[in-house]
């Protein structure tokens, strides 16, 4: 009977962060565009539906709520739904779609699309091997084996964005970085820009004019064509093609300048908004926030290069090791289980809590940035595949951060691997983000100034 | 050259709907080969013959200015944006008839383009409400343009064509819907083939612009 009302409560939520994911797609991510294959929205609601569970049921873990078998039997089913879909069903509706877009396969779309589906499976499978993810006596498709290789993919994506999040968080948000932009600046620019335009108009303004009068003396302009053409072409030329080829180079370099000065254009306003917006209150605090994100962010790299130095795994979590020093050092005594309890719970929750509105946010701006309304499917769904692999690793990962009472469930569903290897491996891949990050955000600063500062 | 007088006129729309198209398409006489997103903006020069035939016989340069982006992007690039929209003769809204989002967002590229005047610092403000008190007194002419006709089946065409010319009442312009195809033109329904008879097209959709 209780397990009847568990799983209800479980597909009542899960409902719920269906029409949660439905809607960000809706109002967020397709915005601007109409959708018109309704399976993409879909696959990327029922992936978030089902990656929300599975934070779910780790917070039911820890507060104890619903039978405990239920949960066991929840998180297998859950996760077992979450590896179809990641690994069968959004690669081929990938594939399908990237097919879709190119003419010529239109007709044999499917067929196409599952040997797509096969190339990445075989590349999926060959992940595996260099890795010391499993012990080798488990089969081939059973549960470890597709969890450890998503895992591998998943927890490097975490680290690249985590990385990357740590430089970048306080180099946005401190105006110590910000250029010093005034208002003479962006005019000059912007009077480059028209009279660059006005450059390009004259020029078409030959080029037409004389089209029309070569047109209307009787010459047709006819390009070359042919083996005899070209052989032609060298020894004889009409005057007047000659002359519009090279106009026609000089327009195109003055086309290529002119977009040049339109990005650096929106650059310096982008930065002159972000000037204004540091005065503000909200600025000021964004600033302050800065520094202590930048001191957190060089004690993770130095926290991840010491890790891998010693070769150190930490054995507790935070929240033991907290309550520890408490006890033990400072001597407050208190009721450990009860406490441990409910700060694990807020704890997870936070990092929960952030994650998913953090990646949430990058997967938007990232989707902003690049789509087109020919591509946009196929990225969306790419997005769902980076989300569904992302949250299964933070389920990895998050292992480390629960007491041991709470950790058994993890171990006991998702069997036996080496958790060890998954946090080493964050550890290098963070420490490569954040340096590479740290160089790539230096050349970028570096160049900036003198790029429109030249008179 | 430069003795002809020169007509500005801009040309907006969405990413994708066929602006680079038609420009190119105008100016050159030929079809796009190969269109790709266009950064900034990008312009191109048609000689125009204007009341042809007749005494007052004008040569003027029409400019087509095609300005790429979409409305929703980031403050910056609107006001970069903005620089283009100076003293604009005529405008060119293109918007998909496949796509009803386009068609929408002509409201917002209209108020983007005809309040530049307004609000002379850069700093756009707009609520994206639609208000016909503002077209009423506009001086500048409209012309809605929708594209990719031929995308359509032909059962759905009535219902489109219906929508789009509600859209053209509300900006009190003149509506034109057409192919963009090496073969033929189609301007609600009559059949106007063949490249030379460009120029009779050309006239007829520029007849609202008078340059004094």
């Amino acid at each position: 009977m209780s397990f009847l009302i568990d799983s209800s409560i479980m597909i009542i939520s899960q409902i719920l962060f269906f029409g949660f994911g439905w809607l960000f797609f809706m109002r967020q991510l397709f915005k601007d565009y109409e959708v018109r294959q309704y399976v993409v929205q879909v696959i990327f609601s029922v992936t978030f539906g089902f990656s929300c569970t599975m934070f779910e049921l780790i917070i039911f873990e820890i507060l104890g709520v619903l039978n405990s078998s239920s949960r066991y039997f929840h998180w297998k089913m859950n996760l077992c739904i979450i590896l179809l879909i990641l690994v069968f069903m959004v690669p081929f509706y990938i594939g399908y779609f990237v097919v879709s877009n190119i003419r010529l396969l239109h007709k044999q779309r499917l067929v196409f699309s599952c040997l797509l589906w096969l190339t990445f499976m075989y590349f999926f499978w060959k992940l595996g091997d260099p890795f010391p993810i499993l012990s080798p006596k488990h089969g081939i498709l059973s549960i470890e084996q597709l969890i450890s290789r998503v895992g591998v993919i998943g927890v490097t994506l975490m680290a690249l964005l985590s990385g990357f999040g740590a430089v970048n968080c306080p180099y946005t948000y401190m105006s110590y970085f910000l250029r010093n932009v005034t208002d003479t600046d962006i005019l000059g620019l912007e009077r480059r820009l028209l009279q660059t335009m006005d450059m390009i108009i004259s020029k078409k303004k030959r080029m037409a004019m004389a089209r029309r009068t070569m047109f209307q003396k009787g010459e047709v302009h006819n390009k070359p064509s042919g083996f005899w053409g070209m052989i032609k072409s060298v020894t004889t030329s009409a005057p007047g093609s000659e002359n519009l080829t090279l106009i026609q180079q000089e327009v195109d370099a003055l086309e290529e300048l002119s977009r040049q000065l339109f990005l650096e254009t929106a650059d310096l306003y982008a930065t002159k908004e972000r000037i204004e917006y540091s005065k503000t209150f909200k600025g000021k605090y964004f600033n302050f926030l800065g520094y202590f994100f930048s001191i957190y962010c060089v004690w993770k790299i130095f926290m991840a290069t010491i890790n891998i130095v010693f070769d150190r795994v930490g054995k507790t979590d935070p929240v033991t090791r907290g309550i520890e020093i408490t006890v033990n050092y400072l001597g407050i005594q208190f009721d450990v289980k009860f406490w441990s309890q409910h700060i694990s719970f807020i704890l997870v929750g936070i990092i929960i809590v952030t994650s998913i509105r953090g990646l949430l946010i990058t997967l938007t701006k990232f989707f902003y940035a690049i789509s087109s309304s020919k591509s946009s499917n196929v990225i969306v769904l790419l997005l769902a595949q980076i989300m569904g692999m992302y949250f299964v690793s933070s389920v990895l990962l998050i292992r480390m951060s629960m007491p041991l009472e709470y950790r058994t469930i993890i171990t006991e569903v998702l069997g036996e691997l080496q958790f060890n290897f998954y946090h080493r491996w964050f550890d290098v891949i963070f420490l490569v983000s954040a340096l590479s990050s740290i160089l790539f955000l230096y050349l970028a600063h570096k160049q900036a100034p003198e790029k429109h500062m030249a008179p | 050259m430069a003795s002809l007088d020169r007509v500005k006129v801009l040309v907006l729309g969405d990413s994708g709907v066929g602006k680079s198209s038609l420009v190119h398409l105008l100016c050159q006489n030929q079809v796009l080969g190969n269109p790709s997103w266009t950064v900034g903006c990008s312009v191109d020069v048609r000689v125009h013959d204007y009341k042809e035939g007749t005494p007052e016989e004008k040569t003027y340069y029409i400019e087509l200015w095609d300005v790429g982006g979409s409305v929703g992007s980031a403050s910056s690039v609107k006001s970069t944006r903005a620089v283009f929209y100076n003293s604009v003769n005529g405008i060119i809204l293109v918007h998909d008839l496949t796509n009803k989002k386009s068609s929408q967002n002509l409201y917002r590229w209209s108020s983007e383009a005809l309040n530049r005047d307004l609000v002379p610092t850069g700093v756009l403000v707009t609520n994206g409400d639609y208000d016909r008190e503002q077209f009423a007194d506009n001086q500048i002419p409209l012309l809605v343009i929708g594209t990719k006709l031929d995308q359509i089946h032909e059962t759905k065409r009535h219902e489109v064509l219906t929508r789009t010319a509600f859209l053209a009442e509300d900006f009190i312009a003149e509506e034109i819907n057409l192919v963009i195809e090496k073969r033929y033109f189609l301007r609600e329904g009559n059949q106007i083939p063949g490249f030379p008879d460009r120029k009779r097209f050309g006239g007829g959709t520029l007849k609202n612009l008078h340059y004094d």
